[in-house]
């Protein structure tokens, strides 16, 4: 996937071209905005902390991948409390978040940041909000349906399903790299299975469900 | 001392070297390991992603598992998980169970649903924070055989070991590492990139930003002087090793440095045979590795 480049503010200009002479809206008002949306994410993160965030920027300063981000940590916080929910959720960022915490630890009002960019990746995933061709929900889904059949992830197949479902010809281009795993014994096609299965999947799909997503 | 075993889906095939390591070196040092009985994937970073409780769930049935384990008297209470993510996971589970009354009640119920009775009594370790601070440096030291002089070593922590908890060490300056590779005789360099991120699977999704991620890491020990990087983890060490050729095609770097485990650099220093420690499975050959196996077959 490429990178872009990080936008110019987005504005809420309708899909017709502007016509001539009409000055461009940059900002939202704030009826087009989710009011609840803050709150509902802070829920789902640990904490009200979420809404107590100064904008202080050490976030974007500590997080490696910023610079590759359409919006850095800090305004993914504060654009998610003042409820610009379909910004945030179709931004590029939540999926650049690699969950290395560097953020959460350094933050001085101690919001977990990462686990907020968790949050906003199962919303994207719930609700579909995400560019088409991503790898990352793909992956997250085979993932979690190999996981769920066998109790245990083999590598080699859920690298073979993610190909399949997202780009054929880049499996062409891992399979030389496939084939060194191979060949020094560290990919295997053996299927990796748990014993326990019936009671495991009973205890998975009791489990939940997740709490609802936002109302659109 | 005797610990349980948790290897997770990673060390059954990418970090293979990994496990191999570890059970040489912990058989070398007289340390008693038992593996989860029927142990299930920790769900990595992905279940998260795409329902919260379900990811706990899945974790909570292996902490669930080795306190039925412990109970029975069949082995510690710790149970060990040499890879990063499934040590945070299991972690951050045990955390969240203490911590959430909602994540208490709903992981409580989902566990007994599967007939467990989880009371919360399992310690999740890291065989790092174990050989340092349980075995100590003292023991490790006396049974080094060949003295790992002359090498310099970056060691690499990576994110999710220390961080966010900082269980065991420094997140933004661990020391852990450093201060067992000084005890082997090598010289741990400087280096203040050793907890940046390598991209976790970024390498394999956004693979631009990982790849940028990993060339920062790999320049920066080869120009401080390191002949090998060390990590702890099976997805750094993945990162860090199988991409060089195409972060020197992209980006037009010359960057050919080995990358470890710091469990097959001990096994090394306590003489056990590179074969047992996995080290041919090692894509850039460990070329100091060989001097010390051949030594240590003659003695056997
Ligand atoms: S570091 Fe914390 S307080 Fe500072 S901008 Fe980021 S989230 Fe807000
Ligand atoms: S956890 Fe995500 S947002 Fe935070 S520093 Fe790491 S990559 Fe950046």
């Amino acid at each position: 996937m490429k990178l872009p480049t990080p936008p110019a503010v987005r504005t809420t200009a309708t899909k017709s071209p502007p016509p001539m002479k009409t000055v461009v809206r940059r900002l939202k008002f704030e009826s087009e905005l989710d009011l609840s949306f803050g709150e509902h994410v802070a829920e789902r993160a640990y904490g009200q902390k979420l809404l107590s965030c100064i904008q202080c920027g050490t976030c974007s300063a500590t997080c490696p991948l910023s610079q590759y981000m359409d919006y850095t940590p800090r305004r993914i916080i504060a654009m998610t409390r003042e409820g610009f929910k379909d910004e945030v959720l179709n931004s590029l960022t939540i999926w650049l978040c690699a969950s290395c915490y560097a953020c959460t630890v350094q933050c001085p009002r101690e919001i977990h940041i990462t686990d907020v960019m968790y949050a906003l990746k199962r919303e994207a995933i719930a609700r579909g909000f995400y560019p088409a061709r991503n790898p990352i929900p793909v992956l997250a889904k085979a993932f979690f349906e190999r996981v769920r059949h066998d109790g245990r992830n083999t590598e080699s197949r859920l690298l073979i399903t993610l190909y399949l479902r997202t780009n054929p010809f880049k499996m062409l281009k891992e399979a030389l790299l496939g084939f060194h795993l191979f060949r020094t014994g560290r990919l295997t096609l053996k299927k990796e299975k748990i014993k326990g299965m019936k009671e495991f999947r009973t205890m998975i799909d009791s489990a939940g469900p997740q709490k609802e997503a936002v109302p659109l | 001392m005797s610990y349980l075993y948790f290897p997770g889906c990673s060390l059954r095939s990418t970090g293979r070297p990994y496990e191999e390591s570890i059970l040489a070196v912990f058989r070398k040092l007289d340390i008693p390991l038992t593996e989860l009985d029927d142990w299930n994937c920790c769900g990595a970073t992905a279940y998260v992603s795409i329902d919260e409780n379900k990811a706990f769930t899945l974790a909570a049935r292996n902490l669930a598992l080795a306190e039925r384990m412990h109970s029975n008297g069949n082995a510690g209470e710790d149970l060990m998980a040499p890879c990063s993510a499934c040590y945070l996971v299991l972690e951050k589970t045990q955390h969240y169970i203490k911590t959430d009354e909602g994540v208490k009640r709903d992981v409580t119920a989902a566990l007994q649903r599967g007939g467990f009775d989880y009371k919360g009594t399992t310690k999740v370790r890291h065989p790092l924070d174990i050989l340092v601070n349980d075995i100590g440096l003292e023991r490790i030291a006396k049974a080094v055989v060949r003295p790992m002089k002359g090498i310099n070593v970056a060691c690499y922590y990576g994110c999710q070991v220390v961080r966010p908890f900082e269980t065991f060490d420094h997140a933004a300056y661990p020391t852990t590492m450093d201060r067992l590779v000084t005890a082997l005789g090598a010289r741990a360099i400087d280096w203040p990139m050793k907890a940046r991120c390598c991209g976790g699977s970024l390498t394999g999704t956004i693979q631009e930003a990982g790849l940028r991620l990993n060339r920062a890491l790999l320049l920066e020990a080869t120009k401080r002087g390191a002949n090998v990087i060390l990590t702890c983890c099976p997805l750094c060490q993945h990162n860090l090793e199988c991409y060089q050729k195409r972060i020197n095609r992209r980006f037009g770097e010359s960057i050919n440095i080995p990358v470890a485990y710091f469990t097959q650099f001990i096994g090394l220093a306590l003489g056990i045979p590179p074969k047992e420690l996995g080290i041919q499975r090692l894509f850039i050959p460990l070329k100091f590795a060989e001097t010390p196996g051949k030594e240590a077959h003659a003695h056997a």
